[in-house]
């Protein structure tokens, strides 16, 4: 059945949020249903609807799709927000996977030990600082608006998520970084992403200490 | 400076090891920098070669490219193992993000305590048995093709093949019920490329011998030195 893509995971940010993030900025309405039980998981997998039993799963034009990469990169392709060619997706596919892996490092501070946290949270910030954020300034150094191409793709979107994400630990993360601060104010005013950043989008808070035990009770 | 591509890592499996599985399969020949020593991976660092300090590097095309997924998308997208269209895409997409799943578990496993081992090889074991393998005995079954995707060669049937083979070192079995596969392996590692990359010699690298689970034997182990510790944490 055609029609909005619906996207099948928690109410939580977690491993769908880089996917409503690029449907936004693809300027592509999405429809969501949530799982609030273990029952909920459990139902779809027993339907079959899950390749490998794992959710995010975003239903788009007849697939069940499962994989957040391989979802990523199907939105990306199919809304031209991957590159003109090979090298470019090359580049593009470079700067994201980084983007990726800092992402990782941020959401696993959730699952580290009360008494590790605050020690893993700045390990975490200085390779934000001295590993990722230096490469996308340096890309920004060559003066053009966006990382790739001179066109807007899914690097710049998931920069910026990555930044905003950043911030929320450490807001003067980007201090040293201006040519990241000007690519942040106006990548933000991009009228697909600056709708997504109001109240009442569907961008999803960070997640609250008091919801993860019972996230964690959905999944295992 | 166009030529072969070239790659550096240690001299193991790691994470360059599907780099060189779909090289190998798309007939390119490459060459490999060995990195062992602490002086020589610092060196690569401050050359600058690294866009996030981390290795697998590619030299490939005028790049150097870092990211294992980046370089094996533009492999597979380079020697047309990435299907025709978009929706082909996707589904080799999937299927390899499973099949990375997998022997990303296995992968793991050197860095495990004998403990954590023992319990996570269970889990490695049942996970291929009833989440992964049954969805790639499925896949052939429904359509009854030769391959994975679009009838038609792919990055899917190599990194499957791979997969299947790291799980039978550690259970020679495992494939005892999914006849499927079990013609697929024959069929896919008699593909020309592919055969001569399981030949003694080729540049597929071993699995290693751990001295901490002696009884095992080679079993499921990248054969990464255990020589920089705080590296394998970083590149992994």
């Amino acid at each position: 059945m055609s029609g909005k893509p619906r996207l099948h995971y928690v109410n939580a940010r977690g491993r769908m949020e880089p996917i409503r993030w690029l449907l936004a900025a693809a300027g592509v309405e999405f429809e969501e249903a949530f799982l609030e039980t273990k029952d909920d998981l459990k139902k779809l997998q027993t339907n079959g609807d899950l390749l490998f039993q794992q959710v995010p799963m975003v239903e788009i034009d007849g697939m069940k799709m499962v994989q957040t990469r391989a979802i990523l990169s199907y939105i990306a392709g199919k809304y031209n927000l991957y590159g003109k060619d090979l090298k470019e997706r090359a580049l593009i596919d470079m700067y994201v996977e980084g983007l990726a892996d800092l992402n990782e490092l941020i959401t696993s501070n959730f699952f580290q030990p009360a008494d590790k946290k605050e020690e893993h949270l700045a390990t975490v910030m200085d390779k934000a600082t001295t590993r990722y954020f230096p490469v996308y300034e340096k890309v920004r150094g060559h003066g053009q608006d966006f990382l790739v191409g001179n066109k807007l793709s899914r690097a710049d979107v998931q920069l910026l998520e990555i930044i905003l994400l950043v911030e929320e630990s450490k807001p003067d993360i980007l201090a040293k970084f201006p040519l990241l601060q000007s690519f942040k104010a106006k990548t933000s005013n991009i009228p697909n992403i600056k709708k997504f950043l109001q109240p009442g989008s569907q961008r999803k808070l960070p997640i609250q200490e008091k919801d993860i035990p019972r996230l964690m009770q959905i999944f295992h | 400076m166009a030529g072969k591509p070239k790659l550096y890592y240690f001299d193991g499996r790691g994470k360059m090891e599907s780099i060189r599985w779909l090289l190998a399969a798309a007939g390119v020949e490459f060459e490999e920098k060995f990195l062992e020593t602490r002086e020589q991976y610092e060196k690569l660092l401050q050359s600058g070669s690294l866009l996030f300090q981390q290795v697998p590097l590619v030299e490939i095309d005028g790049m150097k490219m870092v990211q294992t997924r980046a370089i094996l998308n533009y492999i597979a997208g380079k020697y047309n193992l990435y299907g025709k269209d978009l929706k082909e895409r996707a589904w080799i997409d999937m299927y390899v993000e499973g099949t990375t799943d997998l022997m990303g578990m296995i992968m793991q496993l050197p860095l495990q305590s004998a403990e954590m081992r023992e319990k996570n090889l269970a889990l490695i074991i049942e996970r291929a048995k009833t989440r992964y393998f049954p969805v790639y005995e499925k896949a052939l079954k429904d359509h009854g093709h030769d391959y994975l995707v679009g009838n038609k060669f792919s990055w899917a049937d190599i990194q499957l093949l791979e997969a299947i083979l790291m799980v039978e070192e550690c259970k020679p079995d495992i494939l005892s019920a999914f006849p499927q596969l079990q013609a697929f392996k024959g069929r896919i590692s008699n593909i020309p490329t592919i055969k001569k990359f399981l030949q003694p010699g080729s540049q597929r690298k071993p699995p290693a011998d751990d001295k901490y689970i002696a009884n095992r034997g080679k079993c499921c182990l990248t054969s990464v030195r255990f020589h920089f510790p705080q590296l394998l944490l970083k590149y992994l």
